[in-house]
């Protein structure tokens, strides 16, 4: 059994969930950003 | 503060790096476990920083219902002082500390004691109703975040070390029941749009935080799979491994203070957005309320 394997899969997940979610705030934040122009403009 | 945020995040990734390289390279290898134990440094460290922030969670929802009625609000103030006072006192009395399980210090106990009051003072000096209700949904989305790493990381651990990815001993359990009542939380604020819905939420988090000290203590009262806590409670660790570990919980801890100050902001978009959009949509339908209203004699009229 290599158990270098399980290391190297809980520090990838741990990546994934951090990285999964920043990007998710990001992603939201940027939506919000773009709604708040379109409604200065208006 | 945005200034600053560019500035702390380099500064947090490049604590990360470090705390990387001290995890895999520096630390020493465990004997029996090998290479795998190095989990540990990424493991201990988010759960560390998920209690503390379903522990802020706690303090600012208490705060957002006390906060009510100015008798609450003081009641709840000198309570929360009298607790932090009495635990810093009770640790020292002879019959109490008797009762401590071993490797537990009265210190460290008194000094726990004394953060709930300074803990809730501050986020009181520092944030208002809304921005009290905004901390609390920060603090809980991104403490479930910091959970979920600890039930992902723990069971790839416990296979090649116990054989077994899961068991339902009390640790486990009390934290995937710890996860499920935050995420129910997160769930009541994401779909619920009643007015209440931030009070039911707060009575939510105040029961849910009961759940913190049984999942802390559960090893330290109770024979289960979960390793021995590695501070006190007859645990031991190599003071090397210790190091590594401190600097990765303050690295964990830097990314959490990072992400939740995104989140914070986001969440004051969100409702900046809202409220322009329930304004608008207020004009909108005035605007068309005198319109019909400006028709209505020609309309007579044309009758």
């Amino acid at each position: 059994m290599n158990s270098v394997k399980f290391l190297i899969a809980a520090y990838v997940a741990t990546w994934l969930i951090h990285g999964t979610y920043i990007g998710s705030l990001a992603r939201h934040y940027a939506k919000f950003k773009q709604q708040m122009k379109e409604m200065g403009k208006k | 503060m945005k200034r600053l945020f560019p500035i702390f995040s380099i500064l947090t990734a490049g604590l990360l790096v470090f705390a990387f390289y001290q995890a895999i390279w520096v630390a020493p290898t465990e004997r029996t476990m090998g290479e795998v134990q190095r989990i540990f440094y990424y493991h201990v460290p988010s759960a560390w920083t998920a209690f503390l922030l379903f522990f802020i969670n706690f303090l600012a929802s208490l705060q957002f219902l006390a906060n009510a009625k100015p008798s609450t609000q003081r009641a709840a103030r000198w309570t929360v002082i009298a607790i932090g006072v009495l635990g810093a006192i009770a640790p020292y009395v002879p019959a109490v500390q008797s009762q401590l399980p071993a490797g537990l210090y009265p210190s460290s106990v008194a000094t726990t004691a004394l953060l709930i009051p300074a803990i809730y003072l501050l986020i009181g000096k520092f944030f208002s109703d809304q921005a009290l209700d905004m901390l609390a949904l920060t603090a809980a989305e991104v403490g479930v975040i910091f959970c979920s790493v600890v039930l992902v990381t723990g069971p790839i651990w416990a296979r090649p070390v116990w054989g077994i990815w899961w068991t339902w001993d009390l640790r486990l359990t009390t934290t995937l029941v710890l996860w499920l009542i935050y995420v129910s939380y997160l769930v009541l604020r994401r779909f619920s749009d009643s007015a209440q819905t931030p009070k039911l939420a707060a009575v939510l988090a105040v029961f849910g935080a009961l759940d913190i000290p049984l999942v802390y203590f559960s090893i330290w009262f109770f024979r289960t799979q979960h390793p021995q806590p590695v501070i006190g409670g007859g645990g031991s660790i190599d003071p090397r491994m210790m190091r590594v570990l401190l600097i990765n919980w303050l690295a964990f801890s830097c990314l959490a203070a990072l992400v939740c100050s995104a989140r914070f902001r986001l969440e004051k978009l969100k409702r900046q957005v809202e409220e322009a959009q329930a304004l608008e949509s207020l004009l909108g339908s005035g605007e068309s309320a005198t319109q019909s209203k400006a028709q209505l004699p020609l309309s007579r009229g044309q009758q």
